[in-house]
C-alpha cells in the first residue's frame, strides 16, 4: 500500500522533472493571467489592492486547470494507466498519488509565485501572508477536484475545455472563501472564518473526490 | 489433470448497441495456452479486457480460482498481467526505471540485479540507461515483457504480442510463452500471425460468430 | 441476454404511453388555475404593483430547478448502484427540463430585478447559485453529449450529477456568506413583503403544473430514449413496424 503510493508519486514527480518544459508552462500561465489585469483596469493603487486577491486566486484556478487535462491524458495515450489500474493496488489510492502530485508539482510553485504576484497588486504584507496560508490549503482542493474533471473527460475529443466547463462550478467554495479570507485580512474583519471553512472542504474534497474520481477512471477506461 | 484457474460463464458483450458475443463458455487450467480468434472488431480485445476486469460484461461472469474476480481484484491483478496494444512503457523513464515502477505498482521492494538481469535477457543490455523515447517500437516492447516477466504472475493475457516484432523477437516471446507454460502458468492470447509452440496443449476460442449483423 | 434488465425498459415504455396524457391535461388545467390566480385573485402588491406577479412563474421554476437536480441525482445513484438502465435514462431525460427551468428562473430574475431593484442583475445569493446550478446542469449535458458510448456517457454523467449534489449545498452557503460579508443588509428576495395566502395557493398551484409538465416531458423523453437504445430488441422492432 504504502510502496504503491510512493511509486505513483515517485513516477509523476521523475516525469515532471524530465519535462520542465511543461511545467514552466503553467507557471508563467499564472503570471501572465495576473499581469493582464493591471493592464487592463488601470495601474491605481488602491484598485490593484483591491481587487488583487480575487484575481490571484482566479488566475491560480485557471493555471491548475490548464494542467490537469493531462493529469491521466498522458498515461492513458501509451498504455500505463491501464497497468495502473490492472495493479493490486486500490484505485482511490491510485488517484490520490496523482493529485497529490499534481498538487506538489503545479500548486507548490504557485505558493512560491503568489507573494511576488501580490506585491504587483499592492497587497500589504500581512495579506501576503493570509494569501500564502489561503493557497496552501486551497490548492490542494484544485488538484483533488481537477481528478474528478480530469478523469471523466479522459479521451474525449475537445477534452480540456470541457473538463474546464465541468470543474470550475465546483470551485466555487474554494474561490471564495480563499479570495474572501484576504479580503477579510485586508478588510480588518480577519481570516480566522474563511480558512477554517476552507479547510473543511478540503478535507470533505479529500474524502470524497477520490472515491469520485477512481470511480470515473474506471468508468472511462471500460 | 489439473483443476481449472480461469473460468467463464455464460459470458456477453456489446460494443455501442452492437453484440459481440453471449453464452460463451470456457475454462483455462493450469500450463493452458487459449487462443482467441476472429476477424477484426469481431470482440477479440473486448473479451481480453474483459477478462482482466478493466471492462464490465453485459451478462455473465469470470471466475478465478473459483470465484468470481470482481469480489477479489487486488488478489487477481496480483497473479494477473495484460500486455495490450500499447505497451504502457513510460517513454522518459528508461528502461530500469519502468521495471522499477511496475514492481512499486504491486507493492514489492524492487531488485535493480534482477530488473537488469530480465532486461539483459531481452536483448536490452545496451540500452539500459537510455530513455524509452529513443528505443524502437520492438525494443520497448521488450521492456513491457521484461516487466512482464519480472512480475512474475500466473497468468498472462496478450493482445497481439507478435505485432511489430522481427523474427528474433517472435521467437523469444514463444520461448518465454513456452518457458511460462511449462512451468505451469497460463496464457490467453490473440494473435494474427501463428505461433510455433511444439508440443503445448492449445485451446482455440472463436469469437464473433454468434454477432446479430446490426441494422448497416 | 439478462431478461430482467430488458424487461423493464418494455414495460415502462407502455405503462408511459398511458400515463402521459394524465400528466399532459393535468399540466394545462393546473396552469391555468394557477395563472387565474396569479393575474385576477392575487391583490395588486402596494408596493411593487402588478411587477410581483412574476414570482408565480420565477418561484415554482427556482423550486423545480433545484429539485429535479436532486431526482437526477436520485437516478443515478439507483443506477450506478444497481445498474439499472431504466434510471439512467430517467436522468438524462430529466437534466434538459431541470436546465430549462434554470433559465427562466434566472430570466424572470432578472426581470424582476429590474422594476424592484434598479438592476437586471444583482449578485444576489440565490440569483448567484442558481446560475451555477445553470452551469452544472450545462456541464451534465456537455458530459453526456461528448461521450458516444452509451454505458460510458450514463455512468460519467450520473458520476457529475453526484458530485454535483454535494457540492451544491456548500456552493449556496458559501455564496450566501460571500453575498452578506460584500453587500451588507442590501436587498434579498426573502425580504419580499410578506405573502398572502392567495399568493401562496397560486404559487403553490403553478408548481404542481410544474411538476406535472415535468412529469409528461420527461415521460415522454424516455420513451424516445428506450426506443432509440432497444432498437435491436424485438418488442421496438414491432412497434415501429406498426408505426409506419
Amino acid at each position: 500500500m504504502h510502496r504503491f503510493l510512493q511509486a505513483v508519486l515517485w513516477r509523476d514527480l521523475t516525469l515532471a522533472a524530465r519535462r520542465r518544459g511543461d511545467w514552466l508552462i503553467a507557471q508563467f500561465f499564472f503570471v501572465m493571467v495576473a499581469s493582464l489585469f493591471p493592464l487592463g483596469v488601470g495601474p491605481e493603487p488602491q484598485m490593484l489592492a483591491r481587487i488583487g486577491p480575487g484575481v490571484l486566486w482566479v488566475a491560480a484556478t485557471l493555471a491548475s486547470l490548464l494542467s490537469l487535462s493531462r493529469l491521466f491524458a498522458d498515461d492513458h495515450r501509451d498504455g500505463s494507466l491501464e497497468h495502473m489500474l490492472l495493479s493490486s493496488g486500490p484505485t482511490v489510492l491510485l488517484v490520490l498519488g496523482k493529485s497529490l502530485a499534481h498538487w506538489l508539482i503545479y500548486g507548490i510553485p504557485l505558493l512560491v509565485i503568489a507573494p511576488v504576484l501580490g506585491l504587483q497588486f499592492n497587497l500589504p504584507t500581512d495579506a501576503i501572508v493570509t494569501l500564502e496560508i489561503s493557497l496552501l490549503l486551497g490548492t490542494p482542493i484544485l488538484s483533488l477536484l481537477g481528478g474528478v474533471g480530469a478523469a471523466l473527460t479522459l479521451g474525449l475529443r475537445g477534452g480540456g475545455i470541457l473538463l474546464t466547463l465541468l470543474i470550475l462550478p465546483l470551485y466555487v467554495p474554494a474561490l471564495i472563501f480563499g479570495a474572501g479570507a484576504v479580503d477579510g485580512v485586508m478588510a480588518g474583519t480577519g481570516a480566522e472564518a474563511h480558512l477554517s471553512l476552507l479547510g473543511a472542504f478540503l478535507v470533505l474534497s479529500f474524502m470524497i473526490a477520490p472515491w469520485i474520481a477512481a470511480a470515473a477512471l474506471r468508468v472511462s477506461l471500460e | 489433470m489439473t483443476t481449472s484457474l480461469l473460468s467463464v460463464h455464460d459470458l456477453a458483450c456489446t460494443r455501442g448497441d452492437r453484440l459481440l458475443f453471449k453464452g460463451l463458455n470456457f475454462t483455462v487450467r493450469a500450463g493452458e495456452l487459449l487462443l482467441v480468434q476472429g476477424g477484426n472488431g469481431q470482440g477479440k480485445t473486448s473479451l481480453l479486457r474483459l477478462l482482466t476486469g478493466l471492462a464490465r460484461p453485459e451478462a455473465g461472469e469470470v471466475h478465478w480460482r473459483g470465484a468470481s474476480i470482481t469480489g477479489q481484484r487486488a488478489a487477481y491483478h496480483a497473479e494477473m498481467m495484460y500486455l495490450g496494444h500499447a505497451n504502457g512503457v513510460k517513454d522518459d523513464l528508461n528502461p530500469v526505471e519502468n521495471l522499477r515502477f511496475a514492481e512499486g505498482l504491486q507493492g514489492r521492494a524492487f531488485n535493480p540485479g534482477l530488473a537488469t538481469a530480465m532486461l539483459e535477457r531481452m536483448g536490452l543490455s545496451r540500452c539500459l540507461d537510455l530513455p524509452c523515447r529513443v528505443l524502437s517500437f520492438g525494443q520497448r516492447r521488450r521492456v513491457a515483457l521484461a516487466a512482464l516477466l519480472l512480475a512474475g504472475a500466473t497468468l498472462w493475457i496478450l493482445d497481439e504480442p507478435l505485432t511489430g516484432l522481427d523474427v528474433h523477437a517472435v521467437a523469444l516471446m514463444e520461448e518465454l510463452i513456452r518457458d511460462h507454460l511449462l512451468a505451469g502458468g497460463l496464457v490467453v492470447a490473440t494473435t494474427h500471425q501463428a505461433l510455433n509452440l511444439e508440443g503445448i496443449p492449445v485451446q482455440r476460442l472463436l469469437v464473433g460468430n454468434v454477432a446479430i449483423p446490426g441494422p448497416a | 441476454m439478462n431478461l430482467y434488465t430488458y424487461a423493464s425498459p418494455a414495460h415502462f415504455y407502455h405503462l408511459a404511453g398511458r400515463l402521459i396524457p394524465w400528466f399532459s391535461w393535468g399540466a394545462g388545467i393546473l396552469a391555468l388555475w394557477g395563472l387565474y390566480i396569479s393575474f385576477f385573485l392575487a391583490p395588486t402588491d402596494f408596493q411593487q404593483s402588478e411587477a410581483y406577479r412574476i414570482i408565480f412563474i420565477h418561484v415554482p421554476a427556482a423550486w423545480m430547478s433545484m429539485f429535479i437536480y436532486l431526482v437526477m441525482a436520485f437516478w443515478g445513484a439507483i443506477g450506478l448502484a444497481f445498474n439499472t438502465r431504466l434510471s439512467f435514462m430517467m436522468a438524462r431525460a430529466l437534466a434538459p427540463t431541470g436546465a430549462m427551468f434554470t433559465f427562466v428562473a434566472l430570466w424572470t430574475g432578472a426581470l424582476w430585478g429590474k422594476p424592484m431593484w434598479g438592476a437586471w442583475w444583482v449578485w444576489d445569493a440565490r440569483l448567484t447559485s442558481e446560475l451555477i446550478l445553470l452551469f452544472l446542469y450545462v456541464g451534465i449535458i456537455a458530459l453526456w453529449a461528448a461521450i458516444d458510448d452509451i454505458r460510458r456517457g450514463d455512468r460519467a454523467g450520473s458520476l457529475l450529477t453526484l458530485i454535483g449534489v454535494i457540492n451544491v449545498p456548500i456552493i449556496y452557503f458559501s455564496v450566501k456568506w460571500w453575498n452578506t460579508l460584500h453587500q451588507g443588509a442590501s436587498v434579498s428576495l426573502t425580504k419580499a413583503p410578506s405573502m398572502a395566502a392567495i399568493m401562496l395557493q397560486g404559487m403553490l398551484v403553478m408548481a404542481f403544473a410544474a411538476w406535472f409538465y415535468t412529469i409528461a416531458v420527461v415521460l415522454v423523453r424516455v420513451r424516445r430514449i428506450i426506443l432509440e437504445r432497444e432498437r435491436q430488441t424485438e418488442w421496438v422492432k414491432a412497434i415501429l413496424q406498426k408505426e409506419t
